[in-house]
């Protein structure tokens, strides 16, 4: 079963005078069949690399179209059912070809909207993201959401408008040097000169956004270029001399992986972002399973592992759990699948894993032994490494191991004290997760709430998880949430947001009204930049520099753009104003008002080993009374 | 320690912008960087001068690799290969001094490519090393001006370093090129063009 082909929500650009027809009443669907995302199936070469362009040589499919015609065909053939922008001068006759073509555009309120829609689009469905914006400051707009996307490998590609080839360098109207500015966060940026090359760069485009190590592409597309007809036959097949990702992992390698599992008595599997890219979550539960392995996961491989398996340790890292970071730094075998020893993961690199051996399975070789020296190295497709490492594994039984983590698990479980009259922050994650059993796609904002997500829905959907890891973009939130709802219409999307990271992008609610979008924002308010403000807390002697956010009433802020607005204070209506919240058909943002002083624990101060972090109320240890519900009745599933 | 690599790089504006701009982002050190034409008309080649240890070797050709307009890099760590830097320089010739000056110019198999009233230009090629010994021993006089180019270099006997020695077995090889419109073109519109299109 794959949600990929259902049609989306939105508008259809070619409906009369543009405008959106209001989809029919929307029901929250929570589905199990996320796990079943299917891989579009492409041709592929020997190394597995998709072949593109029909027949290499010239052809004369494109004879007699214009620039911008050629891109919309391109498009289609490319299976882009969604694009996500805002027209501009120098784009006008991309988007006087876009009002004919069958794909349903989301028209945005700021470009970088347009930037995180796709990026959020491409992680919950594993299809590259497009984006459409005009020259200058529409093309300068997408920097952020490129640079988010190029640090997190996401998939996206930017066609931006620029001003006629023959005006470039004259500091035309709208003119900047957009291929220049993007490149250290691009994959790969195009300055198309003549509309003969157009259907090579397109080709070339999807092939390395979304090969790979994904990541995003920007194409810069001069007025001319996209007016001008293509008068003979082109060759469109993609020219990339210098680009051969490796797909299949060596034998000897992965051979070599699968005597070091075997050989193992105290292992620990780490996950990254890499293993969902590659749609890798079967297999990593595979080799879980099989060979015995408890598994942890960074915050961008959320989902991968399902957190309900009893092997599973959650997350790791400066606020992971304290079994995971024990585990690691315990551990004689990490077994490394698409991630890359962040040092948010790894805390101070001289301390990590000391007694550990390293097995790194990476498609991209410059991530290999970049901050840790790796052991055995395995360059490839994470999916198809696994599958073969998993044949020559054994399950081995590592009691002693298992039953430290799981003493470790009971010992120091995620956990908070509801001990003040405000609504304790995690409190309202955990409600949210209680309601949607984490059955429900989530994209975040960046500090404190993000890391409370992290840790207290219980993670157990693939491309569930749409927060911003590498680049840490505040304001991502909303505009990935309404991205990952176009994706896939008909599921529950909900945005757990920090209040200063909604006002720094909250305009996009305007998007999300006008398409009737049904994203839930649920704001997890303190009226402070939280997470700052525990950094000063904790090593600014609490001089709170300029952390105290004045808010304006989210509700009504909401309301005014056409979006139900709800309000949350007392702990009384707390489950009540989630289940309002989920049951809404169309957008809605929930104002929970919450404890403003509370910490997140457990922490890695940075220099500090991953052992060395602080427990803060989770060393005090799980106390009956205190402890809620959901922490309870995870600790008996653990037990 | 000194290494130097060869990259093959596509022929495109852009490229060495990239590749500069890599370095200076991950902190590399580079010492010298030359980039010129190729036997194919579609690849340029920069040679590298990088003063790392060989962890950080490993990375920059790593990243080097990574970039996709980077075609082939290689390192000549164990490759036995021949380098060559090339100096002008413009030395002061004091009344009386000309002859010594001259005599050093020999012995480093320089060569006196123009002569002033009162200075030399030296044409001076071989390793850095001796470039540098030579660019001391005229300090003395008077160095008025110096330009050089930097390394080039390349594997000795039948080893190249070339779009074909491709071991890893490339899919789209022996494929022609794209003819690509090298540059902008920078011709003015026709009115009928213009008016073809909305402004912008």
């Amino acid at each position: 079963m794959t949600t990929l082909n259902t049609p989306p929500t939105g508008a259809r650009a070619n409906t009369p005078a543009g405008h959106s027809p209001k989809p029919e009443t929307f029901t929250a669907v929570r589905t199990d069949q996320v796990a079943d995302l299917q891989v579009i199936d492409k041709k592929v070469d020997a190394n597995g690399l998709p072949i593109l362009g029909a027949t290499p040589g010239l052809s004369s499919r494109y004879v007699g179209m214009s620039g911008s015609q050629i891109l919309m065909k391109m498009l289609a053939e490319h299976g882009v059912t969604d694009a996500f922008g805002y027209p501009g001068g120098a784009i006008l006759p991309t988007f006087d070809a876009l009002y004919d073509a069958n794909i349903n555009f989301v028209l945005v309120r700021h470009e970088q909207g347009a930037g995180h829609m796709a990026d959020g689009y491409a992680r919950a469905t594993g299809k590259p993201g497009v984006v459409i914006v005009t020259s200058g400051p529409g093309a300068t707009n997408t920097v952020t959401p490129l640079a988010t996307a190029y640090m997190d490998s996401i998939p996206i590609i930017v066609f931006s408008g620029q001003v006629r080839t023959y005006l470039i360098g004259n500091d035309a109207f709208q003119e900047a040097d957009v291929t220049g500015i993007v490149r250290p966060v691009t994959k790969r940026a195009y300055l198309v000169k003549s509309v003969k090359d157009l259907p090579r760069i397109i080709n070339e485009a999807f092939i390395v956004a979304t090969t790979g190590r994904p990541g995003p592409v920007l194409v810069d597309l001069p007025v001319d270029v996209t007016t001008n007809k293509i008068e003979e036959p082109v060759d469109d097949t993609p020219y990339l001399p210098g680009y051969k990702p490796r797909v299949l992992g060596h034998s000897k390698m992965t051979r070599a992986a699968a005597d070091a599992i075997n050989a193992s008595r105290r292992p620990v599997l780490y996950v990254g972002g890499g293993a969902v890219l590659a749609n890798a979550w079967k297999e990593v539960r595979e080799l879980a399973d099989k060979a015995n392995l408890p598994c942890t996961t960074t915050l961008l491989g959320l989902g991968a592992f399902d957190e309900r398996n009893p092997r599973s340790l959650h997350m790791l890292g400066m606020h992971g759990s304290a079994y995971a970071n024990y585990a690691v730094q315990e551990s004689d075998l990490l077994i490394a699948v698409g991630a890359r020893f962040d040092d948010r993961v790894t805390g101070n690199l001289k301390f990590f894993a000391p007694k550990a051996k390293i097995i790194h399975i990476d498609i991209d070789p410059s991530s290999i032994s970049k901050n840790v020296k790796v052991d055995v190295p395995v360059v490839g497709d994470a999916r198809l490494c696994l599958q073969d490492i998993i044949q020559h594994v054994q399950h081995v039984e590592r009691k002693e191991w298992f039953a430290q983590i799981d003493a470790w698990k009971k010992k120091f479980p995620f956990i908070y004290r509801d001990d003040t009259a405000n609504i304790k922050p995690q409190a309202i994650i955990e409600a949210i997760n209680k309601a949607t059993e984490g059955k429900a796609i989530f994209a975040t904002g960046v500090g404190q709430h993000q890391m409370w997500a992290a840790q207290f829905i219980r993670w157990s959907q693939p491309r569930s998880m749409i927060s911003s890891g590498g680049l840490g973009t505040m304001g991502y939130g909303v505009p990935a949430a309404i991205g990952a709802q176009v994706g896939r219409p008909g599921e529950l999307v909900i945005d757990i947001d920090g209040d200063a990271s909604f006002i720094m992008f909250p305009q996009e609610l305007a998007t999300a009204a006008e398409y009737n979008i049904p994203v839930k924002i649920a704001i997890i308010n303190n009226n402070f930049q939280g997470m700052v403000k525990q950094w000063q807390e904790l090593f600014y002697k609490g001089r709170l520099s300029y952390t105290k956010m004045t808010n304006p009433d989210f509700a009504k802020l909401a309301e005014g753009f056409g979006v139900k607005g709800l309000r949350c204070e007392r702990k009384e209506d707390l489950h009540r104003i989630v289940d309002e919240m989920i049951a809404h058909p169309g957008p809605c943002v929930v104002d929970f008002l919450c404890e403003k002083d509370e910490h997140v624990y457990p922490m890695v101060a940075s220099g500090k080993a991953l052992h060395e972090m602080e427990l803060g109320v989770v060393g005090q240890g799980a106390q009956e009374p205190t402890l809620h519900p959901n922490a309870a009745r995870e600790l008996g599933t653990l037990a | 320690m000194r290494h130097v690599i060869s990259a093959l790089v596509m022929n495109e504006p852009g490229v060495l912008a990239h590749v500069a701009g890599m370095f200076s982002a991950r902190g590399f050190n580079i010492d010298s960087l030359v980039v010129g034409r190729t036997e194919d008309p579609a690849l340029s080649r920069m040679t590298i001068i990088v003063n790392a240890d060989e962890r950080i070797l490993e990375q920059v050709r790593k990243q080097l690799t990574k970039i996709v307009t980077v075609v082939r890099v290689r390192d000549y760590k164990d490759l036995p290969f021949v380098e060559r830097d090339l100096a002008l320089i413009k030395v002061a010739t004091p009344p009386g001094k000309r002859t010594e000056v001259l005599e050093l110019v020999n012995i480093f198999r320089g060569r006196v490519v123009d002569v002033g009233p009162s200075t030399l230009m030296v044409e001076i090629s071989g390793e850095e090393e001796k470039i540098d010994a030579f660019v001391e021993q005229l300090r003395p006089y008077g160095i008025k001006e110096l330009a050089r180019t930097g390394v080039i270099a390349m594997p000795r006997g039948n080893s190249t370093i070339s779009l074909s020695d491709d071991d890893t077995g490339s899919r789209r090889e022996g494929l022609a090129r794209p003819q690509r419109s090298s540059g902008l073109d920078k011709r003015e519109p026709t009115q009928a063009e213009l008016e073809a299109t909305p402004p912008g």
